[in-house]
Order: C-alpha cells, then sequence, then structure tokens
C-alpha cells in the first residue's frame, strides 16, 4: 500500500474502511483470519455499504457484525452525563429535552469548534454507558457509535431492540472532524463537553461491532 | 539573595506553549512507531490500513492545530525546578495552571476537569493540573506536560505483589492489565510501568516513566530485559491496533524503578493510548 499525501485522506478512509471490513467479516475469528485471502477480499468488495441516518429498519436487519459502514445524516452525541440524565428523567416520566426514537447515539465529547463546524471528535468508551443503554434502547435508540468492548447485557439488549452498535477509529478525532459538517447543541448545554449535540455528518467511518441479531465482532477479546 | 529569578509569568508562558504543541503535534518516538508498526504489518492488512489512518491523523492535527484526541485529557506537569531559581511576582503552582488555562482556551482544546470527584462540576479551565516538582541541582527550570486521556487511564492497575514475586509475576500482572484492557483504550498503547518504591510513589514512577522516548530503554539491563520480556508477552496477545489483530499492540514498555520496603514489591502500570503525548521546556 502506498502511503497516501495529506490532501488525499478522504481516499484514505474509504480504504481503511474497505481493509476494515475484510477483518471483520466473520465475527469470533477476526484474529484467525488469513488478511490477503481472495475470499477476504471477496467479502470486502462486496460489503461496502453507505446508510443514512436515523437508521430504517431495513438497513439495521442488513447489517453484519464486521461489516464496514459509511453513515451520513443526523445522529447525536451523549456520554456519561447526559446518560446519567436521561436515565432519571425516565424514571421520573418527565419529557426528554431530545427524542431519540430511532436515532444514532455517539458517544463523543468533541472539542470546541474553531472556525470550523466541530473540533476533534473520536469516540469514547463505549462500556461506560453500558449500565444506561438497555434504558435507551428501550425508548427506541436504534443505534450506538463509540469504542470497545460492550457487556453481554448490552449484546442481548441490542439483540431484543432490533438495535445495532457500531465502532469508529479511536483516536483519531482530528481525522474524523472531516466527516462533520454541522453541531448544534440541543441539550444539557451546562454540561459542556458532555452536552448533548447534533451532528450531521458525511460519510462517517463505522464498522459493525454488535448486529440486530447479537453477534458480537469482540467477542474472541472478552475477559 | 543569591539564585536566578525566573518570573511566574514566563512560566505561564511556557506552559501554555508545550501544552499547545503537546496536543496538536505527536511526540516523533511516539509517531515513528507508528509507521514503524505500518511498515511492519501485513500489507494491505486492517491493522496496516488503520495504522496509516493513525499516521494521517497526525498529519491532520499537526496542520490544522485540531488536538490529536478530542480527549485533551488532564495535564500531568512534571517539573525539574533547580535550587537556585528563585521564582518572582507568584509563585510557580499558580504560574503552570494559569499557562494550562491558557493553552486549553487558545487551542479549543477540550475542558476535562472537575472541581470535585463526587460533585462533579467542571472547572471550565482544565485546571488545577497535576503538578509533580522535582528540586535539582542548578539554576534551571525544565518542564514537561503529558495531557493524559482518561480512556486509558481508567485501565491503568496496580499491584502490591510479594517480595519473593518472581520476573515472571511481574510480566503476567503487567500482560493481564493489557489483557483487561482489551481493545477499548485504543490500542496499540504504551506502558509506563513502576516498580518499588511506596505504593503511591510506585504509581508517580509508572506516568513518570512514560515521559521517557519509548525508543530509549532502562539504563539498567536486567529492566531493560524486563521491559522488552513484557512488551513481547502482551504483543503475543493479538489484540493488535484497535483491535483488528495482528502484532502491534504495544509499541512501548517503559518501567522506572525506586528502592522499595523488604515486605514488599509494588508494580504499578499506568496505560497509554497510541496517542501518548507530552512536550518540554527548560527555561
Amino acid at each position: 500500500m502506498s502511503r497516501a499525501s495529506l490532501g488525499e485522506y478522504n481516499d484514505l478512509g474509504d480504504r481503511w474502511f474497505i481493509e476494515f471490513m475484510a477483518l471483520c467479516a466473520w465475527p469470533g475469528t477476526v484474529h484467525a483470519l488469513a488478511w490477503d485471502s481472495p475470499l477476504t477480499r471477496r467479502v470486502v468488495m462486496t460489503n461496502k455499504k453507505k446508510i443514512q441516518v436515523p437508521l430504517q429498519a431495513d438497513d439495521i436487519a442488513s447489517l453484519c457484525a464486521g461489516d464496514g459502514v459509511l453513515l451520513s445524516g443526523t445522529i447525536y452525541t451523549a456520554r456519561d452525563q447526559a446518560h446519567l440524565r436521561i436515565c432519571e428523567m425516565i424514571e421520573a416520566g418527565e419529557k426528554l429535552p431530545v427524542d431519540l426514537d430511532g436515532q444514532v447515539v455517539y458517544y463523543c465529547g468533541p472539542t470546541p469548534a474553531n472556525a470550523r463546524a466541530i473540533g476533534s471528535c473520536g469516540p469514547t468508551t463505549s462500556s461506560r454507558m453500558d449500565p444506561f443503554t438497555p434504558a435507551f434502547l428501550e425508548i427506541g435508540m436504534k443505534g450506538m457509535i463509540g469504542k470497545g468492548r460492550r457487556s453481554t447485557e448490552v449484546v442481548a439488549a441490542v439483540k431484543k431492540a432490533k438495535a445495532v452498535y457500531f465502532v469508529a477509529p479511536g483516536g483519531a478525532g482530528a481525522y474524523l472532524s472531516e466527516r462533520v459538517k454541522s453541531c448544534e447543541v440541543v441539550a444539557f448545554a451546562d454540561l459542556g463537553p458532555e452536552a448533548i449535540y447534533e451532528l450531521v455528518v458525511e460519510d462517517f467511518p463505522v464498522v459493525v461491532a454488535i448486529d440486530s441479531e447479537g453477534n458480537d465482532l469482540y467477542a474472541g477479546l472478552q475477559n | 539573595m543569591s539564585g536566578r529569578t525566573v518570573k511566574a509569568s514566563d512560566i505561564e508562558k511556557a506552559v501554555a506553549k508545550i501544552c499547545l504543541e503537546a496536543n496538536t503535534v505527536l511526540r516523533e518516538d511516539v509517531l515513528a512507531a507508528l509507521e514503524e508498526a505500518y511498515r511492519g504489518s501485513e500489507k494491505e492488512s486492517g491493522p496496516a490500513a488503520m495504522l496509516e489512518v493513525l499516521v494521517e491523523n497526525a498529519k491532520i492535527a499537526k496542520k490544522t492545530k485540531l488536538p490529536i484526541c478530542q480527549d485533551t485529557g488532564m495535564a500531568a506537569v512534571f517539573v525539574e525546578l533547580g535550587r537556585d531559581v528563585v521564582v518572582s511576582d507568584g509563585n510557580i503552582f499558580q504560574a503552570i495552571d494559569a499557562g494550562v488555562e491558557k493553552a486549553y482556551k487558545e487551542g479549543f482544546f477540550r475542558k476535562s476537569v472537575v472541581a470535585d470527584p463526587i460533585l462533579r462540576d467542571n472547572t471550565g479551565t482544565n485546571t488545577p493540573a497535576m503538578v509533580h516538582i522535582d528540586p535539582v541541582e542548578g539554576d534551571k527550570i525544565t518542564i514537561s506536560v503529558m495531557p493524559k486521556g482518561f480512556g486509558s487511564e481508567n485501565k491503568s492497575a496496580i499491584a502490591m505483589l510479594n517480595p519473593t514475586s518472581t520476573p515472571k509475576d511481574i510480566i503476567d500482572f503487567c500482560v493481564g492489565t493489557v489483557k483487561k484492557a482489551g481493545p477499548d483504550a485504543c490500542p496499540p498503547y504504551v506502558l509506563g510501568i513502576g516498580i518499588g518504591g511506596t505504593m503511591e510513589m510506585c504509581a508517580f514512577l509508572a506516568k513518570k516513566a512514560l515521559l521517557r522516548p519509548i525508543d530509549k530503554a532502562n539504563a539498567k539491563s536486567h529492566i531493560a530485559k524486563l521491559e522488552e520480556e513484557i512488551k513481547v508477552g502482551a504483543n503475543e496477545l493479538k489484540i493488535g491496533t484497535m483491535g483488528l489483530g495482528g502484532d502491534h499492540t504495544v509499541i512501548g514498555v517503559n518501567i522506572e524503578t525506586a528502592p522499595t520496603h523488604i515486605a514488599g514489591l509494588p508494580v504499578a502500570v499506568n496505560i497509554s493510548c497510541h496517542a501518548l503525548r507530552s512536550a518540554s521546556i527548560t527555561i
């Protein structure tokens, strides 16, 4: 693979996700794959998916753990404190400040924008949101974007809700910033970086880590 | 009063400068290790492509001044304070915090610090910094800033091993800590490891070890051997870049040691993600 120059990194992103797909084509056997086998390449070339968000039920059903996906449309950020508040509001029967029914939630606390749509904006560790995730799924959330493993409870809840969990490349926040077209605070502004932001994304590169059948990309890496 | 006078405002400016640098310009040794990992990965494999993204991310950050990672961290600040230095017009702790605040505001970095761990109100300034002052000979001040994200900080661990524990026991604890971190904290990791001292000294050494360039082994050969063995053991886990497999779970292991007690053998592992950031300056 030749090294891309700085001006070509958008192409690089597409190549990344194609390669990433190759790795992840068979859940649970990720580390045993022969990366350069003809079969891997075939899966790579047939699995490329562009998906609109919010997600449609048939799109969710078509996604398998390991699929590389480019998301375009609207998503909402939420991390620890926003999750806590939303769950407290659900429990108290209060009206939520943002309707998450059918939406995708991104575990992200971006840096402030400086003459750009958004600052650096990679994913944060998903497992901290595990205790709150079943409640979010029960109010209709259909997708999550983060990084790393999820609990067995979350895997089961994703399957039950016919939802999907994606992972985005961690520690590449400057890179991902290029894929976000707008960012607006919609709730909990007092939380600063932990507020809920509405993001409009274009070709945001993710990989399906848990699909609606409950297949888990990281099943082989559980402790 | 004898000694060299350094103005607090000059310390503030220096800290701001290296905070800005650390968050936007990836360390040369770390970038070189990522590039080497990329070259050493199977061509056109997922891990290779991912490592290439990380190298590109570093280039984009340097060019655009965007932070390398949105978690611009809590600032750990290490100061080697010459005994002949006199700080004028303020005190060094306030000057360091003022420098951190200035950089996080001007650099549009995320403010991730809460004033109270229970009440959790954001200070809005990313201060206070975690400041460690080490008195040294001379009339210079050397300051190093390490903005440490908490994705990897959360995966760090300490063990109070028995004094009769073997090097293998140490390796098993360190490799086990990496296994527990799994793909969650942005591998390939760098491990800062403290061995010896008291509990708090051991943890401090683990953090400080991350300041050393990752291509420089510990000067003591038996410790350098341990560094290499831990690296080999961690890489046998095959977690790989972003959990995609391959040979690069850990790209660096730095150990610092201290004398310890006859009854114990403390070992602390401070995990860093691949975006190990720090910068230094001497005044």
